[in-house]
């Protein structure tokens, strides 16, 4: 060998190791990052979901002096949607508009001549921006603030303006010119309806309504003027809703009266509450967003929420709903949000909590300041509230409060609704409005995808068990090379098409026989049965020509033939026992309802795809039970039954079970099937009658439309990763049992 | 005796017998129904005519159309709509038809009840238009028209007809090939121009050199547009020149554009070999046609393109990480408690429901990967998500994650089997461990790592619930390739068989008329899927005989 060789050679050599080590790297790093991505998908789950159980975070953004003390003392605070501009409406009726960062006045306007003495205030509905004053001569002027946003320059520039929706001029309320002391309002698109209180202690309501003349374009204002009967000595507290349907006066010490005013020329009165315990003192009473609720404040510190419920026989009533324990001290103000049912309520000492309703959290407490709190305001994003406190200083922070609607127990216990006549559990999640309180309880989810599988497996697991018994055990080993391929390939076939089948097929054919599907069930057994004691009486000739191992071959006709049978003579036993109509028997006599799309056609159509499954993870752990162990049965003299039941079985019975375990897997995440083959309601029935929802096809369904980021959207991927948990503890769980179960046969 | 019986156990083995015939008779019952239902969508059936009384005493109507069902009217329905009880029990039965003339009597289908009929023919000139709105017309043909004058009647108009028609239907693919095709790439290119500019406009480029061009290109567009809208106008005004009039079985006239017939066929009068060719063409006009009527009626060839492209791009994902992984974890790594760990996750991830990973292509692929893309590479399009958007490429990448755990799972087992002297000669000739895996281990396990490719492509094929979050769409403009450069538009959204059968079956607003077509997409899918998993089966039946031999 030349040396010019040996070093070509050597070269070679070197480019050898180098892709050898290439190759280990390389493997070892795309094997790893497989593995990093199948985990990547459990922690990305997590980290969309982890959002939603963070409490709240809030820091001071600025401080400073009460802008333009000049213009009087504060009676309301509000910022815009940008939280650029702030205003504040004084008690000499100016308002005085300033740049929310450092407290410079934008601009004041006088809402109220200066001429007139202002006795009272009022806020509309705050996301409308309408507040009005009440005067002494019995008149009050609404108006409301607004802000224009233009782009000069392009650079977003907002000027606050006031309007005046009924006139500059005040209406006039009290025809007797009383000073008025108290008064509510709300401004809609029908009219306009007041309630004042006056000071020789009159409650009168006038509504304006809109007459809108047939032959001209002019709308012209109608007026309505009522007294209500009501003792108002120590009324205190005037709230109207926004649909200018319910009053509610309140005292001091928590007496509410509520009446109906839909008929606005006759208030009518549904019932006095004690809102609190004897002693306590009411110091607030507002409105939850939507104005279905009322959340009362107190001396004690416990604020309350109250909702008008109607109860099973249509009574309307007002309800506690729920209590937070705020505070050792006074409550001083609460403010809505005005687009979640959220709220901000800050104490006698200045600690400022933000809590939320349907979730029943505390999100955030934090002393803002140490002197005595005046007024509270929360933006309309509810990323920014302000705090104005006796000492003239106003605190302005900022919030983050991404999902405040779930907690642990909103998801999974039962939660009372505003409106709903007790605690439930409900799953309804959209509305367009922001009115609308969103019901985000898993439970109703998971009791239809357990249903569903419940009612799966009750199908499948007999069904596949029995035939793999008898696959792996008595069948022809022929026959088993046909038989076993052949259900197994159940396993592939899209489980779309199944559910299609079972949503456009299946379920108007069980509908219209459903007696035939019972008479089924009970005639299958019986004739298969009946067939096998005849067999015996065959000569045994023909008997063993046929051969044994190939009973399935013959039982073919037998229950085909029994299906035949079963169905023709359900109509006239259903004609006879059930008056024609098993389903309307079952309705009248039982109440049961019927749902065309139900649980038992999921359950035979996914109990259909289960069956593959479960039959071939238990036919293997049949087949390779050791045969000496059967052998060694069959030859002490036990019968082929009594070896497998003995022996075989009790073997392989951790293998049967983790084919179980991986089947109920299967069940509980199956999408397409249960997306067709029910009407997809989460309702909480156990009726094999009627439909569900389940995890799945809620993903199915909602996912599409759910704002990205939205506390929807993280519920859905929660509703994700209990499936995703639920499936992997079942499979885990069935694995190991297998590797155990390999390795006892392999010691056999 | 019966106690003896049941003691020697035999009535538990037939049981267990009836068990697994049961299972079968399932399995096969459902193939069959899925068969039939399938096939014959495309038979020409034959047309009734039918004299119907609906109430005593009131005159008899005539209708015209397919028989599709018939059942026996249940004992209490029929008490319920006012029979008598002797009538209910004798059992009433009820025939489906399908009527068509939607835009003439408001329904595609009526049920008639059997001792109403007074009589039913099958008329030889009874005619079916398929029609591309309003579904199918039934009707006996009177005249054809040309420019409104009548140019044919009686015998002659079939032959007139069958000229006209293929007149009709060529300047109608012309008018196709110029609206999809010419004026579809310009407006692509103009869209092109329009991010080209923004894109010039956010780097500050655009100065009015440039400016000049892109208006110079886009007037030469223009230009081109205007060319072809002429020559459109000019076809438009061709194909609206013949039109047929025809009588429907009540008895009204009703004309007809020759435009808006896509199929015509007397199907009394078909000779046998006729309705065989009539099926055929039918079948073809299925796979291959774009779909009509809110996917209703036409072919399904958009989903079958949509489902391929996305397993095959599927597949060129998911192989080499799958192979990758199954190696690393068979030959590389430390067979301890840890790979037991993996090997165990691994499985399970197969179990892990599909819609799982749907959740996670749409948020992680869709929105932080393609949300991250588009800001970095299509920051002309914002706010027009390009990546940002569920599409054709995180489809692919969805279920090549959700299939990886089969080609693991069947690649292991693969490399698992070939026998241990193998490596060892190889290793013992001096080989490294890289030639010994890639020119000995890696061939000898290549029919493992087919069938799990088969496998995962068979799944994908077959998985509807993750594609609906993350690029599936009832109907797409336009498929994800074609002529226009780059040609591959991965962030497109696509049409898919599962999908489709889904959306058809229940999502459409006339369910009953699409109910053949969603069998016969059914049909083709699980043709398609059965016989890949047969593939897969017998490849790795063969691999093993393969080994046996080897080992011996």
């Amino acid at each position: 060998m030349t040396a010019s060789k040996l070093q070509i050679s050597e070269t070679y050599q070197k480019w050898r190791k180098i892709k050898d080590q290439f190759t280990r790297y390389g493997v070892v790093a795309g094997g790893l990052g497989v593995i990093v991505a199948i985990v990547l998908i459990f922690f990305y789950l997590m980290y969309v979901v982890y959002p939603l159980f963070v409490s709240a975070d809030a820091h001071a953004l600025y401080q400073y002096e009460l802008p333009e003390k000049s213009a009087g003392k504060s009676l309301y605070l509000a910022t815009e949607e940008q939280n650029e501009v702030a205003a504040r409406f004084t008690d000499q009726g100016k308002a005085v508009f300033f740049a929310t960062a450092t407290g410079k006045v934008r601009n004041i306007v006088s809402v109220v001549p200066s001429d007139a003495k202002i006795t009272s205030f009022s806020v509309g509905t705050p996301s409308r921006g309408y507040i009005a004053y009440g005067l002494s001569n019995g008149g009050v002027i609404i108006a409301r603030h607004k802000y224009q946003i233009t782009y000069p320059d392009n650079k977003r520039f907002i000027t606050p303006q006031i309007e005046f929706p009924q006139g500059e001029q005040a209406l006039q309320i009290d025809p007797q010119g009383q000073a008025i002391t108290h008064l509510a309002f709300r401004v809609g698109e029908s009219g306009t309806t007041l309630v004042v209180r006056t000071l020789d202690n009159r409650v009168l309501l006038t509504n304006f309504f809109k007459e809108e003349s047939l032959f001209s374009d002019d709308e012209s204002f109608e007026r309505v003027d009522v007294e209500i009967d009501v003792d108002s000595k120590d009324l205190e507290y005037i709230l109207l809703d926004k649909e200018q349907r319910n009053l509610y006066l309140a005292s001091r010490t928590g007496r509410l009266s509520m009446f109906n005013i839909s008929d606005k020329e006759s208030p009518r009165l549904i019932q006095h509450t004690e809102l609190l315990h004897v002693g306590s003192k009411l110091t607030s009473l507002v409105f939850l967003t939507g104005e279905l609720s009322l959340l009362a404040g107190d001396s004690t510190g416990l604020v309350s929420q109250w909702s008008a419920v109607r109860d099973m026989s249509n009574h309307i009533s007002l309800q506690k709903l729920r209590a937070f324990k705020v505070s050792d001290y006074a409550i001083t103000d609460i403010d809505g949000e005005q687009r979640r049912k959220g709220f901000i309520v800050v104490d006698a000492k200045g600690v400022v909590g933000v809590y939320h309703s349907t979730a029943e959290r505390e999100l955030l407490r934090e002393k803002i300041t140490s002197a005595q709190p005046e007024l509270l305001a929360m933006s309309p994003r509810a990323n920014v509230f302000l705090l104005q406190d006796k000492q003239g200083m106003i605190y302005i922070w900022g919030v983050e409060n991404e999902h405040p609607e779930v907690s642990i127990k909103s998801i999974w216990q039962e939660v009372w609704y505003e409106s709903y006549p007790k605690p439930d559990y409900i799953w309804q999640s959209s509305s367009s409005s922001n009115d609308f309180e969103p019901k985000y309880s898993l439970t109703p989810l998971v009791f239809g995808t357990l249903k569903a599988a419940f009612y799966a497996m009750m199908l499948a697991v007999p069904l596949a068990i029995m035939g793999a018994i008898y696959t792996a055990y008595f069948m022809t080993s022929s026959l088993r090379r046909v038989v076993k391929p052949s259900i197994e390939i159940m396993e592939a076939l899209p489980t779309v098409i199944l559910g299609f089948l079972a949503g456009l097929w299946l379920a108007p054919f069980v509908e219209e026989n459903l007696m035939a599907v019972f008479s089924i069930l009970c005639a299958l057994p019986v004739a298969v049965l009946l067939f096998a004691y005849m067999w015996q009486y065959i000569p045994k000739n023909i008997r063993l020509r046929i051969g044994e191992g190939t009973e399935v071959l013959i039982l073919v006709p037998v229950i085909i033939l029994a299906t035949y049978f079963a169905i023709s003579i359900s109509s006239p036993i259903e004609n006879m026992m059930f008056g024609g109509s098993l389903i309307s028997w079952f309705n009248n006599e039982w109440g049961i309802g019927y749902d065309q799309r139900n649980s038992l056609v999921v359950g035979i159509a996914m109990g259909f795809a289960v069956i593959p499954t479960v039959f071939s993870i238990t036919e293997d752990a049949i087949f390779s039970v050791p045969k000496h162990l059967t052998v060694g049965s069959l030859a002490l003299g036990a019968t082929p039954w009594q070896t497998m039941t003995k022996v075989v079985l009790l073997t392989a019975s951790p293998g049967i079970f983790s084919a179980v375990m991986i089947g109920l897997g299967r069940a509980v995440g199956e999408t397409m099937i249960v997306l067709m083959a029910t009407g997809n309601t989460p309702v909480m029935d156990l009726s094999i009658f009627q439909g569900m929802r389940t995890l799945s096809a809620n993903i199915a369904v909602e996912m599409p439309e759910a704002e990205v980021d939205s506390t929807h959207y993280r519920v859905l991927f929660l509703a994700a990763l209990v499936l995703f948990a639920f499936t992997f503890v079942f499979n885990t769980l069935a694995e190991i049992i297998r590797q155990r179960l390999r390795e006892k046969y392999s010691s056999l | 005796m019966m106690r003896e019986w049941f003691k020697t156990g035999a009535p538990w083995v037939w049981l267990n017998a009836a068990a697994v015939s049961l299972s079968l008779i399932m399995v096969f019952g459902l193939l069959a129904l899925i068969a039939i239902r399938g096939l014959g969508h495309f038979w020409p059936a034959d047309v009734a005519s039918i004299r119907y009384v609906e109430k005593a005493n009131e005159q008899p109507i005539t209708l015209a159309g397919e028989i599709v069902d018939q059942q026996v009217l249940k004992p209490e329905l029929a008490k319920a709509a006012g029979y008598t009880p002797e009538q209910a029990a004798a059992g009433l039965t009820q025939y489906l038809v399908k009527t068509g003339n939607r835009d003439i009597s408001g329904l595609d289908f009526r049920w008639l009840l059997g001792k109403d009929i007074k009589k039913t023919d099958y008329p030889e000139n009874l005619m079916v238009l398929e029609r591309r709105e309003w579904g199918n017309f039934y009707g006996y043909l009177d005249t054809i028209k040309e420019n409104g004058k009548v140019v044919a009647q009686g015998e002659q108009a079939w032959t007139v007809l069958e000229e006209r028609m293929v007149r009709t239907l060529d300047i109608f693919e012309q008018i196709k090939d110029i609206e999809k095709g010419e004026i579809g790439a310009i407006n692509y290119q103009l869209e092109r121009l329009r991010l080209k500019e923004r894109k010039l406009e956010l780097e500050g480029k655009l100065n009015t050199r440039a400016k000049q061009e892109i208006a110079a290109e886009k007037l030469e567009f223009e230009k081109k547009y205007q060319g072809l809208q002429a020559n459109l106008a000019d076809l438009n005004q061709e194909i609206r020149r013949d039109s047929l009039t025809a009588t429907v079985a009540s008895g009204r006239k009703v004309e007809i554009p020759l435009e808006k017939i896509v199929l015509y066929y007397q199907p009394n009068a078909m000779s046998f070999l006729q309705k065989i060719g009539h099926y055929g063409a039918k079948a073809w006009e299925f796979v291959s046609e774009e779909p009509r009527e809110a996917n209703t009626e036409g072919g399904v060839f958009p989903a079958i393109f949509g489902t391929i492209m996305m397993v095959m791009i599927m597949a060129v994902i998911v192989t080499p990480f799958g192979v990758i992984a199954a190696i690393y974890m068979r030959e590389y790594a430390k067979q301890g408690i840890l790979t037991r760990i993996i090997r165990i996750a691994v499985n399970n991830l197969a179990g892990v429901p599909s819609i799982v990973y749907g959740v996670f292509g749409l948020g992680f692929f869709v929105y932080i990967l393609g949300g991250n893309i588009d800001s970095l590479f299509f920051p002309e399009a914002l706010p027009a998500p390009t990546y940002g958007t569920p599409g054709m490429f995180w489809a692919s990448l969805t279920l090549a994650l959700l299939t990886l755990p089969v080609v693991i799972v069947s690649t292991e087992e693969g490399l698992s089997r070939v026998p241990k002297s193998i490596r060892e000669g190889s290793l013992a000739l001096g080989a490294t461990k890289a030639e010994t895996l890639w020119l000995t281990v890696l061939p000898m396990a290549s029919p493992a790592m087919m069938t799990g490719l088969i496998l995962a492509v068979a799944r994908a094929a077959g998985e509807v619930a993750p594609l609906m979050l993350v690029g599936v769409v009832k109907l797409a403009p336009t498929l994800p390739l074609d002529g226009n450069f780059p040609f591959m538009h991965l962030d497109r959204k696509f049409m898919h068989l599962g999908f489709h059968i889904y959306d058809v079956g229940f999502q459409s607003p006339n369910v009953e008329a699409a109910r053949p077509l969603v069998y016969a997409t059914s049909l083709l899918l699980v043709m398609v899927i059965i016989s890949l998993n047969l593939f897969a089966v017998n490849i790795r039946n063969h691999l093993r005989e393969k080994y046996k031999a080897l080992e011996n």
